[in-house]
């Protein structure tokens, strides 16, 4: 059983196809691994161990009849803010720790369909607002790189699960870098697709307009598989879009010399860590090496995707969050007086600080009198930053950045200081005002913790960016690397 | 001084979609509680909305039905506010950019002369569930059941003057709609609800005075009494050298009286913004003219119809048409009966009498279109006479029967064999000598009248079914 949990997607799914191990055995071997190691990390809300063997029975059945897919048997873990039927789904919130959703979320039932085996349930930043995965009602997940430090938000637990090989891969949400940080942080490597690319039907929302989920695993490879299966166009989600599923896995080896590169000018600022920025140099030479040429872009109005992003984001979770209202499911404080009461003490003891402070910028952004200023004015330079992205790719192929300013920060460290945690997906939320595709890979270690390099695609170029990833990773281990202890 | 009323109408059209507007449950009235809500409806973490394109192309409709503007791109938009029936906490509804632009209709004021009412506006959105303050034991019941029903809300200019004009306009949105099958217009169930803004104002001004809302208006009846009471209401105030307050006020059909719900200072601040759940719905052309080409004829169009092509005089037209069901059913008589002119007559006279005295609907009535037909066709075809239809109508009202079966059963059919008829003229000449003497010796001019005599006897010899003109022709041939 040793070493499992080092091998890739694809090395997994040929032993499984040879017989090697059972999906069975290697559903235990990562429960297991839960079991011994996240106490520490706290990656895990809820643990399947039942209903995972189930599945990994499925798995295997398959498997002998020969209608195996090449998903079929992995294990992996599920962000807590995807619904599971049958299973609790919390968001990360006190408002949802009793609610047990009836319906699978449409990235659930896809990966199932697939014959991938629910491990459990990642913990998550409240709603996924947050950074550094201190606002869950499940307390913060811890970095396996550093115990005292954060993981990065709002996709921490898996994340971490998965840099710690709790698991072979995880899903997440990245609204403005929920994926991408966290990946960076814990040394994975982590995707968001093209808004509309993977269905949000069953995902809970946080910012409608932004959300979006994509896969987190070690490499881009075993993304690209993740991937195929996430994407597609779902009849249940509007925003989703009609197109066909490009094989990912099957242009990772496409050639990339001569691809041009833009390095995004306004990521490489003062305020980037400098030891980060010499870690992306790293990173760049590498790429340089392979025959991609980097020239300088900017994005001249990123500066202003930070403040837009406040503006937007809790405008619609402040709507998205009214349904959570002590009425039909989800908590319900103890013997209201009157509607009234319900209302105030069910949300008051339901959400946390961070969810209730962006409720409250929220309505304040689109109250009578404020939302031309606010709404409206952020929706504009929302399509002006998307103007920025149009015209760089009038230039270059791609586009790149470090993921976050910093290595993982420690826990508590910008727990009190909103404005300096919201810094923190600088370099992400333009991405996501913009819809494009982008990705987080390990670059370098800086101090011994993880660094990510970010890569951003145009629309539907997901391709192209595990293309570039996996070509990458095939002439460098900072992927291979990971925390000791595990 | 004299006042000058001024009102505008809110009307909720509820549009007859099979599912709702932003998911596949059923808008089927009357469910159990809540076993007609889906998760979409319940708003359940996670859910999401796709627009039903049938109520889209309902409102397609009746756009082009009051001469509107159709935007080839709306915008749904999300209305906020806690409510235990409202399952989101916000209402997907259509706010900057509706789906009907301006528009208008015409309406018939009591002089006789027609008047043109604008439409500002008519957006689709989401109907909201209902709370239940009965049988809960101090609790409040929630039936989601309608939370998620389409509805098609139409609002007009302000440029209705008197109760009876906002009751003349909102029949004839009623009649659009259910002519255009978009809305079965049933007040009872809620399909079709109104809200009246009004204020009063010194004639000849240019501004409008200060406006309340009144709400929960339930039918014609009640909108137009709503209306004159707070127009009494609000001149009182103002007379009595008050202010009115802007607010909206709930009227009470009890007490047939006008009560403030909740002023401006306690509405809600709705904190509008796009959905973004829900893309801008862009139509074009050919989807417009797609939907358009099935459009029903309209009232007005098909009250000119009958007048040409049934020769039916303006007041029938206008009776016959006035529902799409009573015109439906018209036609469905004159198909059969052929005679449009007796048909008309028939359903007019004897069936809505019928109905009226059983205080029915042409929907419940118990003969159908078909066989009143048939049984108007045998009076044109002088197989029964007028007399005679009474009675089988009757007999078609209590037993369902078709008329011919009655006629059968009942050996009905009028004798139209003139030597049949020629033998009991005889025999009732035979039997009154005297009276067939004092005809002959009476003065022409009464004679006529003492014809009844024997007509009446043949009639009744022949129990009421020979042929009346044939009788009429044979005894003043006989009698000389």
């Amino acid at each position: 059983m040793d070493g499992w949990h080092l091998k890739s997607i694809a090395e997994l799914s040929a032993g499984l196809a040879r017989g090697d191990f059972s999906s069975v055995e290697l559903t235990r071997h990562f429960l297991d691994r839960i079991r011994r190691h996240d106490g520490r990390l706290n990656a895990v809300i809820t643990v399947c161990d039942k209903e995972a063997l189930l599945q990994a029975g499925a798995a295997d059945e398959r498997i002998q009849k020969g209608e195996a897919g090449p998903l079929t048997g992995i294990p992996l873990l599920h962000k807590d803010i995807f619904c599971t039927q049958g299973v609790k789904t919390s968001c990360g919130s006190f408002m949802l720790d009793n609610f047990v959703s009836p319906y699978d979320a449409t990235v659930v039932s896809r990966l199932a369909d697939a014959g991938m085996v629910m491990l459990g349930k990642a913990n998550m930043d409240e709603f996924a607002m947050g950074s550094s995965n201190e606002t869950s009602h499940y307390g913060p997940v811890k970095n396996p790189w550093d115990l005292n430090r954060v993981p990065g938000g709002s996709s921490g637990g898996s994340a971490a699960a998965v840099a710690a090989r709790l698991a072979p891969a995880a899903t997440g949400t990245d609204t403005g870098g929920s994926i991408r940080q966290p990946a960076a942080f814990c040394g994975i490597t982590g995707l968001k697709p093209t808004y509309g690319r993977v269905s949000r039907w069953g995902m809970i929302a946080f910012a409608s307009s932004l959300d979006q989920a994509g896969p987190m695993a070690r490499s881009a490879e075993d993304c690209a598989w993740l991937l195929g299966a996430m994407a597609g166009f779902d009849v249940k989600d509007s925003t989703s879009v009609d197109r066909p599923v490009e094989d990912y896995v099957g242009q990772l080896e496409g050639a990339i010399r001569g691809l041009k590169i833009g390095v995004v000018k306004e990521f490489f600022d003062s305020g980037l860590d400098s030891a980060v920025g010499d870690a992306m140099s790293q990173a760049m030479t590498e790429l340089e090496k392979l025959g991609v040429e980097l020239v300088e872009v900017s994005l001249p109005h990123s500066k202003y995707s930070v403040p837009a992003y406040y503006v937007v984001a809790p405008a619609e979770c402040s709507s998205n969050l009214a349904r959570f209202d002590g009425v039909r499911f989800g908590h319900r404080c103890q013997d209201p007086r009157d509607l009234e009461d319900l209302y105030k003490r069910s949300r008051a003891e339901g959400f946390g600080a961070e969810v209730k402070r962006r409720i409250m910028i929220g309505t304040y952004a689109l109250s009578a009198g404020y939302y031309d200023a606010y709404y409206l004015k952020a929706q504009q330079v929302r399509q002006v930053i998307a103007d920025d992205f149009r015209r760089a790719f009038e230039q270059v192929d791609l586009l790149l950045g470090p993921a976050s300013p910093e290595v993982a920060f420690e826990l508590g460290a910008k727990a009190t200081d909103p404005v300096s945690m919201y810094l923190s997906d600088i370099y992400t939320i333009a991405v996501n005002l913009a819809g494009l595709p982008a990705l987080s890979m390990p670059a370098p270690e800086v101090n011994g913790l993880p660094t990510g390099l970010q890569l951003i695609g145009n629309y539907f170029e997901e391709g192209r960016l595990l293309n570039v990833a996996h070509q990458l990773q095939r002439v460098t281990d900072w992927h291979m690397r990971m925390p000791e202890g595990f | 001084m004299q006042w000058e009323t001024v009102i505008g109408l809110e009307i909720h059209a509820q549009l007859t979609t099979h599912s709702k507007i932003f998911s596949g449950a059923s808008t089927r009235f009357g469910a159990e509680p809540n076993t007609q809500a889906c998760l979409v409806d319940l708003g359940f973490p996670g859910v999401l909305p796709v627009l039903n394109e049938a109520a889209v192309r309902k409102a397609v409709l009746f756009g082009t039905a009051i001469e509107a503007e159709i935007a080839r791109r709306s915008v749904f938009a999300r209305k906020n506010y806690f409510y235990p029936d409202l399952p989101k906490g916000y209402q997907i509804s259509q706010y900057e950019l509706p789906i009907v632009g301006r528009g208008h209709v015409e309406i018939l004021l009591e002089d006789g002369t027609t008047k043109r009412i604008g439409v500002t506006r008519a957006h689709l959105e989401e109907d909201a569930g209902k709370s239940l303050h009965e049988d809960f034991h101090g609790y409040t019941g929630i039936d989601l059941n309608r939370a998620g029903t389409p509805l098609l809300e139409i609002v007009s200019e302000p440029d209705l003057r008197s109760a009876k004009e906002a009751v003349a306009y909102a029949k004839k949105i009623h009649q659009i709609v259910t002519y255009l099958g978009i809305c079965d217009g049933n007040m009872q169930e809620g399909s079709f609800r109104m809200d009246a803004n009004v204020s009063v104002r010194i004639r000849g001004e240019e501004e409008f005075g200060t406006r309340t809302e009144l709400k929960n208006l339930n039918s014609f009846r009640f909108l137009e009494k709503a209306i004159n009471f707070e127009v009494e209401r609000q001149i009182d105030v103002l007379e009595s050298g008050g202010e009115v307050v802007q607010e909206t006020r709930l009227y009470d059909p009890q007490k047939d009286e006008t009560r403030s719900m909740r002023t401006k200072e306690e509405a809600n601040d709705y904190r509008y913004f796009p959905d973004p759940d829900l893309l801008p719905l862009v139509i074009d052309d050919e989807f417009i003219a797609e939907t358009v080409r099935d459009m029903p004829e309209l009232p007005e169009a098909r009250r000119k119809r009958f007048e040409e092509q049934y020769g039916l005089p303006a007041y029938d037209a206008d009776v016959l048409t006035a529902t799409r069901a009573a015109a439906d059913y018209y036609e469905a008589v004159v198909a059969v009966a052929k005679d449009a002119k007796l048909a008309a007559n028939w359903m007019m006279v004897e069936l809505y009498g019928a109905l009226n005295k059983a205080g029915l609907e042409l929907a419940d009535s118990p003969i159908s279109a078909e066989a009143l037909g048939g049984l108007v066709l045998r009076i044109a075809d002088d197989t029964i006479s007028g007399k005679i239809a009474k009675t089988v109508f009757e007999e078609m009202w209590e037993s369902g029967k078709h008329a011919d079966a009655i006629i059968d059963e009942k050996g009905l059919k009028q004798i139209t064999d003139s030597g049949a008829i020629e033998a009991i003229v005889d025999e009732v000449l035979a039997e009154n000598a005297q009276q067939v003497e004092n005809y002959r010796n009476a003065d022409p001019k009464k004679r006529p009248k003492m014809l009844g005599f024997f007509v009446g006897q043949v009639m009744k010899k022949s129990q009421g079914k020979a042929n009346p003109k044939q009788v009429n022709e044979l005894l003043r041939n006989k009698l000389g």
